[in-house]
């Protein structure tokens, strides 16, 4: 089952075309990523895949409707780039985390039993279940990165959208942020495009990467990629490298 | 009716400041916690020189102040919010307008006024009167308390999900704009709940200053809006006792003590964690 279709989308900030004629789909139980250089477009693309942004043209469907009529957004999970959470914030983990299964719930509602056990489920899911009732500004930038993930895990989504949510985090972070994922598509059917220029923790795990410089310039399975000569992970030609080489 | 209470809380004009007062130090926190963690701080100072305004509005027509406060805060408040949602000009200089527009608008309404032979008198909704209140005066309070306590019991928790991280939440389906919107104009009801307690120009202090304490001194968001009703509470009472006592301006004792007990706070949670900078260091930091 397909469950986001975007075809022919072009944007532009102002006079500056960003995208043009790009094509995007996933099906559910996949695991896409999106990789291009700084300015490729990609985190417009996944804006606009979540219906923060509306396309110059083309058309975006997430499970057949438009993002921002989407029936049942709660189906649809987000983690955005620069998340506006601050280390300052006084809430612990679990309050975190619990706020992103309030649209699931119905946000007038008290939480019930199964919200919380979706809660708690997201937090053990990143391995942060010791630390469930720690301040945020005590952690690490790794483990605010995957109480994010969480936070996005705990409204059950069926479709996960993260914008580069590992940038610059440890390796045990990374290693549970990929258990995280693998966890969302492979045992819950559900679908991740996921935007990173470190590919190495999920090389393994990818069904299709999609790599973006204002067109989609290759989309196709790793093996694929690699045949070109292009490493997903630490190599002297890998992504990063390559990408650069995009501009 | 007095309530046996000890002074300096034995008389009955202290016990309505009283019970005035404790609404609002109850509510005031409760807005403002989210208020500063949207870092919006400064939003209730903006919204009281627009109640302001609205008193001297009711001045002028010889209608109740307090309502007519009501009507142009509330309204002032939606503007505001609209103008900062949409981008149509940054934050702060949204406030700016608010600021001074507020202030002069009230300035000349009120001037009208007393050229129309009116006796005006602005200090007491400037600078508050609490020892003033009247039983009607304090079922108005605790009318816009129940408001507002309600109001945060139904959405505290999805405005909390719009404090962590708005963009996701409004992918999530929350209705972003809405509750925005009911947090803006909730603010305005505490506003005018309180301009007869501390005035409008002290009114942001009691939305302020208690949630700093409890930001320093508790760990999560709950037990820091828990705190901080506390610190208001507090405030309330020993600034009102302080200025039975010694004869001071009640509403600013209120916001002086609210204020001496943030620097305790941070004078001592910073000497325990070592630096006192780092604390004062808002959201965001």
């Amino acid at each position: 089952m397909e469950v986001i279709s975007a075809d022919g989308i072009c944007f532009a900030y102002g006079s500056e075309p960003v995208l043009e004629g790009v094509d995007l789909h996933v099906e559910a139980g996949e695991f896409v990523a999106l990789v291009g250089p700084n300015g490729s477009g990609k985190s417009t693309l996944v804006r606009i895949l979540v219906g923060l942004l509306t396309p110059n043209a083309g058309t975006v469907q997430v499970f057949g409707e438009t993002p921002r009529k989407l029936t049942d957004r709660a189906r649809l999970g987000y983690v955005p780039q620069r998340p506006q959470i601050a280390g300052a914030l006084p809430a612990t983990v679990s309050e975190i985390v619990a706020a992103g299964r309030v649209a699931r719930r119905g946000w007038w509602r008290r939480p019930r039993r199964a919200d919380r056990d979706a809660i708690d489920a997201a937090i053990d899911a990143v391995a942060l279940g010791d630390l469930r009732r720690r301040p945020i500004g005590e952690l690490s930038g790794g483990q605010q990165q995957r109480v994010l993930i969480a936070k996005a895990l705990a409204a059950e989504p069926e479709v996960l959208v993260l914008d580069e949510p590992i940038a610059g985090v440890d390796a045990e972070s990374q290693r549970l942020f990929r258990d995280a994922l693998v966890h969302v598509v492979r045992d819950r059917g559900g679908a991740v495009v996921l935007v990173s220029h470190e590919l190495g923790a999920v090389a393994e795990d990818l069904d299709r990467v999609v790599v973006l410089k204002r067109t989609v310039q290759f989309d196709g399975p790793p093996s694929e990629l690699a045949a070109t000569g292009v490493s997903l992970g630490i190599h002297q030609e890998d992504l990063p490298l390559w990408l650069e080489t995009l501009r | 009716m007095s309530l046996p209470l000890p002074y300096p809380f034995d008389r009955d004009y202290m016990q309505l400041a009283l019970a005035a007062g404790l609404v609002v130090a109850a509510c005031a926190p409760l807005i403002g916690a989210f208020l500063v963690e949207k870092q919006l701080s400064l939003l209730g100072d903006g919204l009281g020189h627009l109640a302001f305004a609205g008193v001297a509005v009711g001045l002028l027509l010889a209608y109740s102040p307090l309502w007519s406060a009501l009507v142009v805060t509330v309204l002032g408040a939606l503007a505001l919010e609209y103008l900062r949602a949409r981008g149509k000009a940054s934050g702060d200089l949204v406030l700016a307008l608010f600021f001074y527009g507020g202030i002069a608008a009230g300035a000349v309404i009120a001037s009208r006024a007393t050229a129309e032979g009116q006796s005006v008198n602005v200090l007491p909704y400037l600078f508050g009167s609490i020892l003033t209140v009247t039983p009607n005066d304090v079922w108005l309070v605790v009318g816009l308390g129940a408001i507002i306590v309600v109001s945060v019991a139904v959405t505290g928790r999805a405005l909390f999900a719009i404090v962590v991280d708005e963009e996701s939440a409004r992918v999530s389906g929350l209705p972003v704009n809405l509750l925005n919107g009911l947090l803006v104009v909730l603010a305005a009801i505490t506003i005018v709940a309180a301009t007869q307690v501390v005035g409008t120009l002290l009114v942001a202090a009691l939305m302020v200053l208690p949630v700093a304490s409890g930001r320093l001194l508790a760990r999560s968001f709950r037990s820091t809006v828990l705190v901080a009703i506390g610190v208001g509470i507090f405030s309330v009472i020993f600034g009102l006792a302080a200025g039975r006592i010694w004869a001071l301006a009640p509403g600013g004792a209120i916001v002086l003590v609210a204020g001496a007990v943030f620097a305790l706070t941070a004078a001592t949670t910073g000497l325990r964690r070592g630096s006192i900078a780092a604390i004062l260091a808002g959201p965001g930091h």
